[in-house]
């Protein structure tokens, strides 16, 4: 008995040397970027800006298709609905547009409820081209409310962009001017977002939940027979993407503050452009949508001038991807070196394995 | 006598989308594969046809007759060299594939033929009629019915009538045993898509013939197939051409109340079929 309290114990972790570097890392990258308007200039803050927002859209259609097995083509149904309730509380109801964000969260929120349960009745394939129906009705509702403007769409009224919370105060502090404020500001709320997104989607992943939701992906029936309600995993994951990627979509929209029905439910900027990035990154990995979201840059910047052969590109990437290395760029990196920064396999470790 | 008119309309015009959704039919039922690129495959056809229109100066009907064996080996290519690679219980790499397929054709359409729209030329035909009572009906929106119903009766011999139907029929239901009777999936699959590329260049006449196209009007079309498709259940012909019918006449009749309505109303009346009746009207397949 007393041997107990002497030989080690078995322990069960899911940390490595590497996601302990990875965690210090990502703290200290954190407070650079917050300080980063201190020092740069209004371009670079705009390409952040741009970058974090399309990492929160890839992280969560990363929670959606990656983990949750669900192929969505309609995240612009969230984008769009989140945007457009940020701009009916701007203009409807008077609201700031910076609260108004938290209304386009709660939005998207609630017209995913009765998404879910048009959607959740098509499987596979059909789910995909079902979500993106929905969608398309979406875009076609809004573009009949006269009071947003239409189908032409409307912009924020400058008073509202003028007087937005907390931007006198930036450009007091850091001496620029309104608009570049007002650049600042969302920078922020991106970053905080883009930081909040990655920390809660590994928090779920590495909770009793999260190990459902593996167990529902990687083969339902066994999941359900140790007792996993995999219709309930299914719900939570749909609408917690639903929000966070409607936060994005306002939070997107008070930077661009003009909206039109066609932008705002693209397929194309809000859903084709994520999906590249988390498949050339790598699926199923919260490391992944971070690597795709760098490439994805990168690309658009070199071969932008181009139109319609960067499109073009981006597609034949994705097919060759696909096809060769379907984990994506994180794959090939973490199968070489066997390098996990956001590990959620759990492993046993201590005691006296295999030492009887 | 207006309503009579708005629903016969429709009627028509879910034939258009019934060939739409033949091509699409066909492949879902023998290979579970949804093409996400079928639309942009139906743009590339229009454009194919409109080139030997302009280029050869062949009529549309004549022209859609050449360019048919043209898109019948692409399809093929298509399916052997790319599409096969992405077969099997994982859903995501078809659907991606397709997905970056139907992006890189819209794009390489738009830098080819830009981004103004087309339209085959058609003649006479595009504006006689018939009358029946009171009724004017268009020929060419009466062939593209007729042609519908052709397509989908020869598709159903085809199916249940040869040889290559039951290949067709042995390998969806089970393409190990299939292979070892001598069948190769492969080039089943090949052939499958090679033959919904076919009914793909007919849609794309009737498309053209009846109305403007673009490069970027293809995910549209891909709806309404894939609204058809749903609507009239999986794995039935007839069932894709009732659904068809169904979201032509909820479109037209949309339009007559408000314009704008014409394509929300299609969703709508998708949406509710999905409401009633999840696995469609007419389910054949079991997935």
């Amino acid at each position: 008995m007393s041997d107990i309290s002497t030989t080690p114990r078995y322990v069960v972790t899911t940390h490595t040397t590497a996601s302990r570097i990875a965690a210090t890392g990502a703290v200290i990258l954190f407070l650079v970027l917050v300080m980063v308007p201190f020092f740069a200039g209004r371009g670079l803050i705009q390409d952040l800006f741009f970058i974090l927002t399309m990492l929160v859209l890839a992280q969560f259609w990363n929670l959606l298709a990656g983990y949750g097995g669900l192929v969505s083509i309609g995240q612009q149904a969230f984008v769009g609905m989140g945007a457009y309730a940020m701009f009916g509380g701007v203009i409807l109801a008077g609201m700031d547009p910076i609260p108004a964000i938290l209304l386009g969260g709660v939005a998207a929120f609630l017209v995913a409820i009765p998404t879910a349960f048009f959607a959740f009745r098509l499987q596979g394939p059909y789910f995909a081209i079902g979500t993106w129906v929905i969608a398309e009705v979406m875009r076609l509702i809004m573009a009949q409310v006269k009071a947003l403007g239409g189908g032409t769409g409307t912009s924020l009224p400058r008073s509202a962009t003028r007087e937005m919370w907390a931007t006198e105060w930036i450009a007091g502090m850091l001496d620029v001017r309104n608009s570049a404020a007002r650049d600042i500001l969302t920078y922020w709320l991106a970053l905080l977002l883009a930081a909040a997104t990655i920390a809660g989607i590994y928090w779920l992943l590495r909770s009793k939940r999260g190990l459902a939701l593996s167990a529902v992906r990687d083969n339902p029936e066994a999941a359900k027979s140790v007792g996993v309600d995999a219709g309930r995993m299914k719900w939570l994951v749909f609408l917690t993407s639903a929000f966070g990627t409607g936060l994005a979509g306002a939070l997107i929209y008070v930077q661009k503050a003009r909206i039109s029905p066609d932008a705002a439910f693209s397929v194309t900027d809000w859903t084709a452009y994520v999906l590249f990035i988390v498949i050339i990154g790598g699926i199923g990995t919260i490391e992944g949508p971070i690597i795709g979201v760098i490439i994805f840059f990168l690309l658009q910047a070199l071969l932008a001038d181009y139109g319609t052969w960067y499109l073009f590109t981006l597609g034949i990437i994705g097919i060759v991807v696909m096809l060769f290395a379907p984990r994506g760029v994180w794959g090939l990196i973490s199968d070489k070196t066997g390098i996990q920064l956001f590990p959620v396999r759990r492993r046993l470790s201590g005691g006296t394995l295999g030492e009887e | 006598m207006i309503w009579v008119d708005t629903v016969v309309q429709g009627v028509l015009l879910g034939g258009l989308y019934a060939l739409f959704a033949a091509g699409l039919s066909l492949v879902f039922g023998i290979m579970r594969l949804v093409n996400l690129a079928h639309g942009d495959l139906i743009v590339m056809a229009a454009y194919l046809i409109l080139v030997l229109v302009t280029v050869l100066g062949l009529p549309p009907f004549l022209a859609a007759a050449v360019a048919a064996p043209v898109m019948f080996g692409i399809g093929w290519v298509l399916q052997k060299y790319l599409l096969n690679r992405t077969l099997g219980s994982d859903i995501l790499p078809p659907l991606l594939v397709t997905f970056g397929l139907s992006i890189a054709l819209q794009n390489a359409l738009l830098e080819g033929f830009s981004a103004d729209s087309q339209r085959l030329p058609t003649g006479a035909i595009s504006t006689s009629s018939l009358e029946i009572g009171a009724l004017n009906i268009g020929v060419l929106p009466l062939l593209t019915f007729a042609s519908a119903i052709a397509v989908i009766i020869g598709l159903n011999q085809l199916f249940y009538r040869t040889s290559l139907g039951r290949a067709f029929r042995a390998t969806s239901d089970d393409p190990v045993t299939a292979s070892l009777m001598g069948i190769k999936p492969g080039h089943v699959f090949a052939t499958a898509t090679a033959i919904a590329m076919l009914v793909v260049t007919l849609a794309a006449l009737y498309l053209g013939m009846r109305a403007n196209f673009d490069p970027n009007i293809g995910p549209a079309r891909l709806i309404y197939a894939f609204q058809a498709v749903i609507i009239g259940g999986l794995g039935s012909l007839w069932g894709t051409l009732a659904g068809g019918v169904i979201i032509g006449v909820s479109q037209t009749i949309g339009a007559a109340i408000n314009p704008e309505w014409q394509i929300l109303a299609g969703h709508v009346a998708f949406l509710l079929v999905l409401l009633v009746r999840p696995r469609g009207l007419f389910p054949r397949a079991v997935d």
